[in-house]
């Protein structure tokens, strides 16, 4: 009984303490994972950066042209007088109107899809409530969807003007009407027995569509606003070097007219990795706020 | 009185079309209030069939289904279905899938998760409450089915094998759970099993559907005290008398199966 006594005490913190070491033994291998997909990336870029340098320095490359990074990367610190049309942010420095471009462009994506979401969702869960207007609108909203946001730019210039609505037109309209097929289509997959469900608990229509229908079709249209990213960015970019004279694609553009290349290669890196956090920031929102289509699917 | 009726009840699906399925045949079947039906039949024969035309999820092609006398013409909060397949919302936590029908109704937030936190105890889930229906087992998730059926406050449980993913520990103790909420309330029950074991043990009553089409074949009045013994000459007769009814059953349904796919392949 005194051996039982002395026993459990000993036993006690034994359990949670194997817990705690594989949690922490969970979370350093996830650390080194993390790790190790990072030096795969340095050494990938690395690779480039140096096959680049050396091909600068041994001047198999003309470097007006073909500028080597650290060269056009420095650049950042005298571009303040090309980077000049300022958007919304005070020009304190070099830096910060390099900044600016990318705030401009990204704000213009991140609008114009927000609007398209919005629109679009509200358009397609309109159309697949009412057998009418679907009948109506469908076949005209099928033809216009497949037109790429880039072949719009001529159209927003003229009707726009060369200002952030006609960027952010390009983007809306590219996706609008994807998007209202896509959720006509995501509600009409919507797992019938969640309905009967709630038809069951007491549901009207409208509650149906709003807790219901929105939700579990919500996730697969995010997915396509994702998948819409790249084409979005690229709409915003070539309109801004077609006639919008602010963001990342007007520096490209102002880099190849004065045929500095440095500038050219600068806004083509921040393009680049613009783009790259962008998606990344989708795919968090993904997994974050609408993780259950992902969690049902397992 | 009657609390459920179905007269000359026929359920084709796929009317008119090439897949034309006869789900149901002719059933006439009386509930009484308070009653505890537990409906068998070979897989495909309509119990999930018969099941949504009483929620009014479906209508009859021929026949008419009531409920308390009235003509059931859509679904009503007092007839609530717990289904056979998964029907929890992947977005909404184990206590707000509970309270869902409550939020329908529009009860206040706090007043919902208290009754919904009430019902998830009595299923013993209580500590999962906060999680997601992804993080539940097969069984936990069945489970808060039964909570959110339950909260709506229904007088007629319709269940569809709601206890076929249990392991028979908790299958015993949600037996005795939901016969104790029986007991206590009134409640009249529609309860589709593949367990004979289950029917003997629940039902007032057995009623046996033949292969596709549905019909009603027999219907056995269980006639044992409660609360019951599963074991004992009695249970053992019931049990016995019941399998020699669906074996004959599930062989005519085999064969007829095994006919089709005959067919098909000289087609082919
Ligand atoms: N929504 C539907 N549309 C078309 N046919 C259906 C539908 N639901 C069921 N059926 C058909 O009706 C028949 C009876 O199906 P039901 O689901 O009622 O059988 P069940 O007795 O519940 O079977 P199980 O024991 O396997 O659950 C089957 O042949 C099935 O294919
Ligand atoms: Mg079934």
């Amino acid at each position: 009984m005194i051996e039982g006594l002395q026993a459990q005490p000993a036993a006690a913190p034994a359990l949670p303490a194997t817990t705690a070491s594989r949690a922490r033994a969970r979370s350093s291998a996830r650390i080194r994972g993390v790790v190790v997909a990072g030096v795969w990336w340095v050494l990938s870029i690395g690779l480039v950066v140096v096959a680049w340098e050396a091909a600068a320095a041994l001047h198999l490359i003309d470097p007006v042209i073909l500028p080597p990074p650290h060269e056009f990367i420095g650049e950042i610190r005298n571009q303040a007088q090309f980077l000049m049309p300022a958007v919304g942010v005070e020009r304190t420095g070099a830096n910060f109107v390099a900044l600016t471009a990318i705030v401009a462009s990204v704000q213009r994506v991140l609008i114009g899809l927000f609007l398209a979401f919005v629109a679009g969702v509200l358009t397609g869960s309109v159309a697949f409530s009412f057998a009418i207007v679907r009948k109506l609108t469908l076949p005209t909203v099928t033809l216009l969807a497949p037109i790429a946001p880039v072949a719009w730019i001529p159209l927003a210039i003229v009707a726009f003007g060369v200002g952030d609505w006609s960027a952010i037109f390009v983007v809306f309209v590219g996706i609008y009407f994807t998007l209202t097929l896509a959720t006509v289509k995501a509600m009409t997959n919507v797992d019938p027995v969640y309905v009967d469900a709630a038809r069951v608990l007491g549901a009207r229509r409208g509650q149906i569509m709003r807790h219901v229908v929105l939700p579990a079709a919500i996730p697969a249209l995010f997915d396509l606003v994702r998948m819409n990213l790249f084409g979005a960015w690229m709409g915003v970019l070539a309109a801004e070097m077609v006639g919008v004279n602010t963001g990342l694609g007007a520096i490209v553009m102002v880099g190849r007219s004065m045929m500095n290349m440095n500038l050219t290669f600068l806004g083509m890196a921040m393009i680049g990795l613009v783009g790259y956090l962008l998606d990344a920031a989708f795919g968090l929102v993904q997994r974050r706020v609408l993780w259950w289509r992902r969690a049902t699917e397992l | 009185m009657a609390a459920l009726e179905c007269r000359g009840v026929t359920k084709v699906w796929g009317e008119s079309t090439d897949r034309e399925v006869v789900a149901l045949q002719d059933i006439d079947l009386v509930v009484g209030r308070g009653e505890f039906v537990v409906v068998i039949g070979p897989s495909g024969c309509g119990k999930s069939t018969l099941l949504k035309l009483l929620a009014g999820l479906e209508t009859p092609t021929a026949g008419r289904l009531l409920h308390g006398g009235q003509v059931i013409s859509g679904p009503e909060v007092d007839r609530s279905l717990i289904f056979q397949q998964p029907s929890l919302y992947p977005w909404l936590s184990a206590l707000d899938n509970v309270a869902f029908g409550l939020k329908l109704r529009g009860v206040p937030r706090a007043e919902r998760h208290r009754q919904a936190e009430e019902f998830l105890r009595q299923v013993g889930l209580r500590e999962f409450a906060r999680k997601h229906p992804h993080e539940l087992s097969g069984g936990m998730q069945q489970r808060v089915a039964i909570a959110r059926a339950l909260c709506v406050g229904a007088d007629t449980l319709l269940m569809d094998e709601p206890f076929a993913a249990l392991d028979v520990q908790t299958r015993y103790q949600m037996q005795a759970f939901l016969l104790d909420i029986w007991h206590g309330t009134g409640k009249t029950a529609v309860f589709v099993t593949h367990h004979i074991d289950e029917a003997v043990y629940l039902a007032d009553r057995v009623v046996v559907l033949t292969a596709r089409p549905g019909r009603v074949l027999d219907s056995v009045s269980i006639d044992m005290p409660r609360p019951r013994s599963v074991v004992g000459e009695a249970f053992e007769r019931y049990r016995a008398l019941l399998v020699e009814r669906l074996r004959a059953e599930v062989a005519r349904a085999f064969q007829e199966q095994e006919l089709v796919e005959m067919l098909d392949t000289r087609i082919k």
